[in-house]
């Protein structure tokens, strides 16, 4: 279906893509926020909690953090070779991207299943409640970026629609920083 | 005002009632002036001809007189009712005057629990009186209750006295009040505690000395002198 | 510009069922809404019947057992805010008045706008679910609060309650999702020459609406994954062992108190709208207006534990948010003074929109000053969870929900189905809903000054409230709520049959100055045609005084 004159105009100045992806950042935002609102003001209630998140891995929060970090560079590189048109490299780029995602959800796999086998479960109590909610939360953005990315490393190998590399790229960036609060608060806050 | 619509029995309805009739007062002349005006414009502004031409104003410079003016008086205003709410508030629930007699009052699906100390005058001992769904307490003896609840959120409400508070589980909170009128009055649930919610009465005794002591000494179950009639649930 | 598809789709399923015109995507938000608004009535009906005789059996309904009762309000509640009142005043209004009023084709992403209303009809299939399912639809108040929402040991509704609550989680998707477009659009399509203060206000209002939607829901979407997997997989958040009951409210009404004016403010540009037009008189303080709900937007995210005042916070918090809650009274009536000016000097014609509009502004002020004794924490002791609150609320959004709707769909009927209503059964309509309106509220009012207390559902229970003076206002409120009812019924036969019989209807048939009054009536796929109009001026330049044979300048004429 072709597009209505509506979107093609830019009153502003910034794209309409560029201004749903920041919407929809905001809604998100305010979602997580939300959430670790909840977990701060159970955590300053719960001194005992610490020691629960001492059973936290850091070296693989670490090793996903670094994951995580990478990618997003990836996902520049990426937007960058789609501007200058670089079809293939932008394609490669992405793909790159979505196998940091890939990876990070492997240590996440890992974590989870680690964490059960020991007996604990997202009912165990609210630390952990509120551990796999926003981990699990988190992870399920991780897969929606990388299908994202998937289909949009199609549209720019075949040359169209190059403007939703940096698109995904911003939606990728801030899945990252929302793991970049999520790591201290779950993990090293002890 | 309001006592024209349910008795005062409590040491601070009174304060309550007047705080509703200032805010009558000031809001209500507000109001009516707001209402007639608007009913003027409508009215006299009406189009009664085809050439009726309107005005057209900017906005600029009348705004003094429609917006800021009003303004003005409307902030004097709230901050008036701002001070009276404040300290009918920290009178009834941050202020706690000490205490002649303690109770306890326990909320659950679906019933109170009154828990009056015995004879002895002290709470959580062998001869405390436990009652379901009646209060019995003495006039112009100042109370202390303290409310918890065995499971879900319930509020202890007595209209007469003007007092509300949710009792939350997990929790017990202490409030006051100090009868000032003997009678026979309603208890009430009032927050939604699942579907018997609307059968949580109880009935609260305001009694002069020699009436309560009696009672104390012999805590028989009181019948309600007006019996409530749909006491069963249906399914 | 060639590759624009210029000539819509033509077949009933693309066309009607999947639609992605703007337009089409409103009315099925407004029909859905108006269906809403039935079975939300139809719920008043029953529950009132059962208050004004109790035990008896309603005729339609059958025995109102206590546990129907909790449920029929508590559905009733949550119907008429999350699917009557957003889908008509925010998605339907929005969906059609936005890409018209400023000037373009259609929104900016139509297929995330037809999906949006899929994911809201798909709430609406779990809402009507949770009725059917074993133990019945959820009666623990729209409020949800736990333990009472998260243990069916308690509310006795295992299913019912996670069903309900997914279906608003939904509906809040639907709009989240609704929200990208309005937004987007408004900032990035509006007609060349359209600057910021050029944009009508109802448009503003539903743009910031939206904002204060998306700013204050997400702590609530949190809440409401956290409560979910209390009812489902035995998680502890809001348990008293493990979490925190009080901690659902406030985040419940974190979002609850801006979402209030999520609502409001789409009414007042409704209602704004029309007075202009039917005044013939510029709009007072345009600027003013703008930059107060930008200041009621920030202050109502500052008031919210003024419905927990008694319920176990700390009482010095009482305090602080009783004085923010009285200062928020300052600009909302700002914005009623505001509309009230607009009057003065003009040539107002009272036409069936208007009536409405006036209405608007003369209830919603009672309803406002009558949120002074719940927001003074002093009385509130007293107000708490009485008839009192009920009938301020319902002063409230009685008149954003019902009167706002009313006003919206009489003064845009035209353009929509391209007919004119019927002006003597509008009129009808009109009074014989006011004044059942005021008949069923106001004793609502002295009932709550007596102590009586809400959701219940026999208060032949309470010998206080057992008198007979009480029970002749519940009758007389029932009966009054019946004569509503039965008022609708004018409007729904003028709604039907103008759409196929009324006289039909020029493209402005009220000579007002704003962009939609260009496109036909009822404007074909692409609105305008090929050439998309341009903006020259604000949108009130009625009765200018350099136009000297016309009292309205349309936005679009250059001279």
């Amino acid at each position: 279906m072709d597009s209505p004159i509506a979107t093609s105009r830019t009153r502003t100045g910034i794209s309409t893509g560029l201004l749903a992806v920041y919407w929809l950042m905001a809604s998100e935002i305010v979602i997580f926020g939300g959430l670790l609102v909840c977990y701060l003001l159970f955590r300053q209630r719960n001194p005992e909690w610490a020691e629960f998140a001492a059973l936290t891995n850091v070296h693989l929060g670490a090793l996903n953090t670094f994951v995580l970090l990478t990618s997003s560079l990836c996902v520049v590189l990426a937007h960058h070779a789609a501007e200058n048109k670089q079809t293939d490299k932008a394609f490669k780029l992405l793909w790159v991207t979505i196998f940091g995602g890939l990876i990070f959800l492997c240590v996440k796999s890992y974590e989870y299943y680690s964490k059960f086998s020991h007996g604990i479960d997202i009912t165990t109590n609210p630390f952990w409640g509120f551990y796999f909610i926003a981990t699990g939360i988190h992870g399920l953005h991780v897969i929606a970026g990388m299908v994202c990315m998937a289909v949009v490393s199609f549209q720019a190998k075949a040359g169209q629609h190059l403007n939703r590399v940096e698109l995904v790229g911003i939606y990728w960036h801030f899945v990252d920083i929302v793991w970049i609060f999520l790591f201290p608060l779950l993990y090293i806050a002890k | 005002m309001l006592e024209y619509f349910i008795p005062r029995a409590s040491s601070y309805a009174v304060d309550i009632d007047n705080l509703f009739s200032v805010i009558t007062w000031i809001v209500g002349f507000w109001f009516v002036l707001t209402q007639l005006a608007f009913l003027y414009l409508i009215v006299r502004y009406q189009k009664r001809s085809e050439d009726q031409k309107s005005i057209y104003m900017t906005g600029e410079g009348h705004e003094k007189h429609w917006i800021h003016i009003p303004h003005y008086i409307i902030i004097v205003c709230d901050v008036v009712l701002i001070y009276g709410a404040i300290v009918v508030w920290n009178q009834v629930k941050i202020n706690l005057p000490e205490a002649d007699v303690k109770i306890r009052v326990i909320s659950q699906q679906w019933a109170w629990t009154f828990v009056h100390p015995g004879p002895d005058g002290v709470l959580d001992t062998a001869d405390d009186i436990k009652t379901i769904d009646e209060l019995h307490v003495e006039i112009d003896k100042t109370y202390h209750y303290e409310l918890e609840s065995k499971d879900v959120l319930h509020d202890f409400s007595v209209p007469v006295f003007r007092l509300k508070q949710d009792a939350v589980p997990g929790r017990t909170i202490t409030g006051w009040f100090k009868p000032t009128k003997t009678g026979e009055f309603d208890i009430q649930c009032a927050e939604m505690c699942g579907i018997a919610h609307g059968i949580m009465v109880a009935r609260l005794y305001i009694e002069d000395a020699a009436t309560h002591q009696a009672w104390v000494s012999n805590p028989v179950p009181q019948l309600p002198s007006s019996q409530p009639s749909n006491l069963t649930i249906s399914q | 510009m060639s590759d624009h598809d210029h000539h819509g789709p033509t077949n009933f399923w693309s066309k009607y069922v999947f639609p992605l015109d703007h337009k089409v995507i409103a009315m099925q938000y407004l029909f859905t809404g108006m269906f809403m608004a039935l079975v939300g009535g139809f719920m008043a009906y029953a529950f009132r019947m059962q208050l004004a005789f109790p035990g008896e059996a309603v005729p339609g309904f059958g025995t109102v057992s206590p546990q129907n009762y909790n449920s029929l309000i508590t559905n009733h509640g949550s119907i008429m805010i999350f699917w009557v009142a957003m889908p008509v005043l925010i998605a339907a209004l929005g969906n059609f008045l936005i890409p018209l009023m400023i000037g373009c084709d259609d929104m900016v992403f139509p297929r995330l706008n037809r999906l949006s209303y899929q994911v809201f009809l798909l709430s609406i299939v779990v809402l009507f679910a949770s009725f059917f399912v074993q133990g019945g639809g959820f009666g623990g108040a729209w409020t949800s609060y736990p333990p009472l929402s998260n243990n069916a040991d308690y509310n006795l509704t295992p299913l019912g309650a996670p069903l309900w609550l997914l279906a608003i989680a939904l509906e809040i998707v639907a709009f989240l999702l609704g929200g990208i477009n309005f937004i987007t659009t408004v900032m990035n399509s509006r007609a060349p020459g359209m600057k910021m203060y050029d944009i009508p206000m109802v448009i503003w209002m539903i743009v910031i609406a939206c904002i204060l939607f998306m700013a204050s829901v997400g702590p609530l979407i949190a809440g409401s994954i956290m409560l979910l997997f209390d009812q489902t997989i035995g998680t502890k958040f809001f348990t008293v062992e493990g979490g925190d009951p009080l901690l659902w409210q406030h985040l419940f009404w974190f979002f609850g108190h801006p979402e209030v004016y999520v609502v409001v403010l789409p009414a007042m540009g409704v209602v704004i709208e029309i007075i202009c037009t039917f005044s013939r008189k510029k709009l007072f303080g345009y600027k003013g207006i703008l930059y107060t709900t930008f200041a009621t937007g920030i202050l109502s995210f500052f008031v919210w534990a003024h419905h927990q005042f008694v319920s176990g916070i700390d009482p010095r918090m009482a305090n602080i948010f009783s004085v923010t809650t009285l200062l928020i009274s300052i600009p909302i009536g700002e914005m009623m003074f505001a509309m009230i000016a607009t009057l003065y000097g003009g040539a107002i014609q009272l036409k069936t929109p208007m009536l409405w509009a006036l209405a608007f502004i003369a209830e919603f002020l009672l309803g406002g000053v009558t949120g002074i004794y719940l927001g003074a924490s002093g009385t509130d002791i007293y107000f708490h969870d009485t008839y009192f609150v009920l009938a301020h609320f319902h002063y409230t959004f009685f008149p954003i929900a019902i009167i706002g709707t009313f006003a919206a769909v009489y003064y845009w009927f035209p353009k929509m189905f391209g007919r004119m209503m019927d002006e003597t059964l509008g009129k009808i309509h009109f009074w014989g809903t006011i004044i059942s309106f005021n008949c069923i509220f106001i004793p609502l009012f002295f009932l709550g000054m007596a102590g009586q207390h809400r959701r219940i559902y026999d208060y032949r229970n309470f010998p206080d409230l057992n008198t007979p003076e009480m029970q002749d206002w519940r009758i007389f409120a029932t009966i009054s709520l019946i004569c509503l009812l039965v008022f609708q019924l004018p409007f729904l036969y003028n709604f039907f049959i103008s759409m196929f019989r009324g006289e039909k209807a020029p493209a402005n048939p009220w000579n007002s100055n704003t962009l939609e009054w260009l496109a036909p009536s009822p404007p074909p796929h692409g609105n305008f045609g090929p050439n998309l109009p341009d903006c020259y001026r604000g949108p009130y330049e009625y009765s200018h005084p350099d136009r000297k044979d016309s009292d309205y300048w349309p936005q679009n004429e250059p001279n």
